[in-house]
């Protein structure tokens, strides 16, 4: 390795013509969250103090329980895409990035299915 | 993992204090210093500059502790005006060049430290040969495939506009070593100064390998490492704005893209 010339180094295994759609998507989905996140703070706000079947009446309205679907999945695309930047930045050895660059993508895929299987129950009635 | 704490043998210890000279005028120096011939950590060195003796700049007093208190002190420099980027160092606590800036801007002691996180080759002597084999990766002259005209390649005042606020770089790598996206991937993220001298070959309405260049920067790496944390251009000892030219190759890369 100490061999090496500074051009070999910084060669590395080349560029991987990639990154610009993960760079995209991480600002398409900050955008979308937007207004998704805005809408559920107002829902938490309104269902304040509802008791269970209200809640269950106001989520299974076809469009209230769409976006409530469409934000899980802004979120939790976002929380993976940026957290593998971070992981990128700070984690150096080769198997534990990977591994975890893994285990952040079932993470958030299994979260987000649970929270949306969650809300579906909700919305067909409990 | 990334370290947050230096390494156990390059971690500075207190140093030598120089003697003070007689004179009304003193200003202190608190100067890093290494030597690898003697297998001790780094130290910080006092030193006492009169400064009715040196001219106005740090690197004025830099020259004057060389003359006359310790020959040994190892520092680049050359043109002293800010043109060749040799004496990039930090300077109470932010890179710049030691001939542009003013010591009596500075309130107190002035503290020199090498360009932050690079292997330093002594005191105030940091190892850049990985930037300048960057610089060389981004192939920074003018390419072509049409053949070349008789005279000249013409190019319009209004394009030639365009390379203003870039061409100056002049390559000190002060911004570079202030970003800490460099610090913790500097072998595999271009950094800021090389990435203003890529986007001044991409804008340049003469050169025909627009898509090739993209495609060498197009890299999670390379060039998404910036996270638009502006260290560079706050730092840029030249007025220039490293993180503007940065955002512009990623705007190109998503218009090529979408």
């Amino acid at each position: 390795m100490g061999m090496r010339t500074p051009f070999a180094i910084i060669s590395g295994k080349g560029s991987i013509k990639g990154g610009t759609t993960h760079f995209w998507h991480q600002r398409l989905s900050a955008l979308a969250n937007i207004p998704l996140t805005l809408f559920l703070v107002w829902l938490v706000a309104r269902l304040a103090g509802a008791n269970r079947s209200e809640m269950i009446e106001v989520i299974s309205n076809p469009l209230i329980a769409g976006v409530i679907v469409l934000a899980i999945i802004g979120i939790f695309w976002h929380m993976a895409l940026g957290m593998q930047v971070v992981i990128e930045d700070y984690v150096h050895s080769e198997g534990m990035k990977i591994f975890l660059i893994i285990f952040n993508n079932f993470f958030a895929f299994a979260i987000g299915a649970l929270s949306i299987v969650a809300v579906l129950m909700l919305g067909f009635g409990g | 993992m990334v370290e947050l704490k230096l390494p156990t043998k390059s971690r500075p210890t207190e140093g030598k204090t120089w003697p003070k000279p007689d004179g009304s005028n003193i200003q202190e120096y608190r100067v890093y210093r290494y030597n690898p011939d003697e297998n001790q950590n780094p130290r910080i060195d006092t030193f006492y500059v009169d400064v009715d003796e040196c001219g106005p700049m740090v690197l004025d007093g830099l020259l004057w502790i060389k003359n006359n208190v310790d020959p040994k002190l190892a520092l680049r420099r050359s043109c002293r005006e800010g043109v060749c980027g040799s004496c990039a160092m930090n300077v109470d606590g932010l890179n710049t060049l030691a001939c542009t800036k003013s010591a009596d801007e500075i309130s107190g002691v002035v503290k020199i430290f090498p360009l932050p996180h690079l292997q330093v080759i002594k005191d105030l002597v940091p190892d850049l040969d990985n930037f300048f084999a960057q610089h060389r990766s981004i192939e920074p002259w003018l390419k072509t495939t049409t053949p070349a005209p008789g005279d000249e390649w013409r190019q319009s005042e209004a394009a030639r506009m365009k390379l203003d606020g870039l061409y100056e770089c002049i390559l000190c790598a002060c911004c570079s070593t202030s970003c800490p996206s460099y610090w913790w991937n500097g072998d595999r993220y271009l950094g800021p100064a090389i990435l203003l001298q890529a986007y001044r070959w991409l804008i340049d309405s003469r050169d025909e390998a627009t898509g090739e260049r993209l495609d060498n920067l197009e890299d999670p790496f390379r060039l998404y490492r910036c996270h638009t944390i502006m260290n560079c251009s706050n730092t840029c000892p030249k007025g220039l704005n490293p993180a503007k030219a940065i955002v512009e190759i990623k705007k190109m890369m998503v218009e090529r893209r979408i």
